[in-house]
């Protein structure tokens, strides 16, 4: 099908997004990559009164590093972070889990803004800004809050963002540069969503762990951080015992929902298999990169 | 608003201009409006990849972007790959491979392994199977197109990285 009727904007400034969001109410979509927002439309799922295309905003895409952190503007294409070196360098994590999103000819579109303003659950950037513990800038006619992932995502494809506002940077701090990391997802095909994805971060030396970060797509309506199974690697370390252990905690602590693409107890158990995985994994890659 | 938009862009080196509505999508405007219905159509969400394209030079689905969107790009369609009666390298390698059978994907097809063999100039069979996994295609079972893709790979000179 096609897009239904709507009022076309394409400001140029966050502020006067906000103003055409604020005038509009309920019923004005912001439009980024359109990778998610476009079959929505094509199919009449959304029917807003108003589109706000944020592709001609000045200045809201761009890879910087500030104190520590990577800063990524919303309109930051998935593309230009698969192939940025400074993210290469700072945050190889979101490297391997960008090359899961869709497809490249997805990716030239698609933002980061985007995905994480979309909070669909079995998306690959919400997991990682939850593993590294992130944030997101939002702004609105009050001006602007620095959210926190726990504080941000509220269930399957609803944020705390207000209606008026905008996300318009996400920060995610830079890794340290000898933990080990992996993402991993079982997908039925390439590029599809995942069922599940485990993003797994892990630094120590040897057997002992002194920092472990693990975090879920798919398996509940928001991105989960499994701190109970980060635990059991913190103080047991990186043997097979523990991340076994840590793989069955994992399994346990997650409360997926059964759709028609796999069941609850589907979903538990990939959630133990895929964290066992990427903790391995990530394992191999201690030490400096 | 929802009054008709002008779009101006430029398609296979050729500037266009078109007046349309700004639901108007860029593959509906590229075949109906432009009269270059060698970009297919299929899904209209982003799945079967039969209509990608590239915008500026990176392949991207024309049914998940408005025409008005793509003002001031640079488009380039499979209308633009044979020069005069001379197939593309990548073109004569899906012909001499067997990468094409009823041809409804094969726009989407090259665009999207044009798009690849420029980011990645000598890619594995397995990136190969990788980057056409973009596009559905129900007919070849696809090891024809690996292999005119493995071909063109050889021939082609690699450009530049993205
Ligand atoms: C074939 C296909 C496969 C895909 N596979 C995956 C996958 O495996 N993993 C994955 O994670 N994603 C996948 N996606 C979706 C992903 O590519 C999208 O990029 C992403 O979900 C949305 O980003 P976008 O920039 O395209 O946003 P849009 O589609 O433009 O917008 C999505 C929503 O977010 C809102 N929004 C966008 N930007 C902002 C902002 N700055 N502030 C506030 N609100 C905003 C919009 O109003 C809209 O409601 C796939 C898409 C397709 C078509
Ligand atoms: S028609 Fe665009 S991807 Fe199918
Ligand atoms: S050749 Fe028929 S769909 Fe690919």
């Amino acid at each position: 099908m096609k897009p239904p009727k709507f009022d076309y904007h394409a400001p140029t400034t966050v502020d006067e997004a906000i103003t055409l969001l604020s005038r509009y109410g309920d019923d004005a979509k912001l439009l980024a990559g359109g990778q998610s927002l476009m079959p929505l439309l094509n199919f009449r799922l959304a029917r807003p009164a108003a589109l706000i295309d944020l592709n001609r905003v000045e200045g809201l895409a761009g890879i910087r590093e500030v104190d520590g952190q990577v800063r990524f503007g919303a309109m930051t294409r998935q593309r230009a972070i698969e192939f940025s070196p400074v993210v290469a360098r700072r945050l190889p994590l979101l490297v391997e889990a960008t090359k899961l999103v869709g497809h490249l000819p997805i990716r030239s579109r698609g933002t980061i803004g985007g995905s994480i303003a979309h909070a669909d659950p079995a998306a690959e950037y919400p997991a990682v800004l939850a593993a590294l513990d992130g944030e997101v800038v939002v702004r609105g006619p009050r001006g602007e809050r620095v959210v926190k992932p726990a504080d941000f995502f509220q269930t399957y494809l609803t944020t705390t963002l207000g209606r008026d506002e905008v996300l318009t940077e996400v920060r995610l701090p830079a890794m340290d540069g000898k933990a080990g990391w992996a993402f991993e997802e079982f997908s039925r095909r390439h590029g599809d969503f995942a069922l599940v994805g485990i993003a797994a971060i892990v630094a120590g030396d040897g057997a002992r762990c002194t920092m472990a970060r693990l975090a879920t797509a798919g398996a509940g309506p928001v991105p989960v951080r499994l701190r109970a199974a980060e635990r059991i690697l913190e103080s047991q370390g990186l043997g097979d015992a523990a991340i076994e252990a840590a793989a069955a905690r994992a399994a346990e602590i997650v409360e997926p929902d059964s759709d028609l693409h796999a069941s609850a107890a589907y979903r538990k158990n990939l959630t133990r298999v895929l964290t066992e995985r990427a903790v391995r994994r990530a394992v191999t890659r201690l030490g400096g990169r | 608003m929802s009054e008709p938009v002008t779009v101006r862009l430029t398609v296979n080196g050729v500037a266009h201009e078109g007046r349309c509505e700004p639901r108007k999508l860029l593959v509906d405007f590229i075949r109906e409006d432009l009269g270059l219905t060698g970009t297919h159509v299929g899904c209209e969400h982003g799945i079967c990849g039969a209509c990608t394209v590239l915008i500026n030079g990176e392949a991207a689905r024309s049914c998940l972007m408005l025409a008005v969107q793509a003002n001031g790009a640079e488009i380039a369609t499979v209308e633009g790959l044979a020069t005069g009666g001379t197939l593309h390298p990548l073109q004569e390698a899906f012909r001499e491979h067997h990468g094409l059978q009823c041809g409804f994907c094969t726009p989407g097809m090259l665009m999207t392994a044009l798009d690849l063999l420029r980011v990645n100039p000598q890619p594995t069979e397995a990136e190969i199977r990788e980057g056409i996994s973009a596009v559905l295609c129900r007919c070849t079972g696809y090891h024809g197109i690996v292999k005119a893709v493995e071909a063109a790979a050889k021939v082609l000179v690699p450009a530049k990285r993205v």
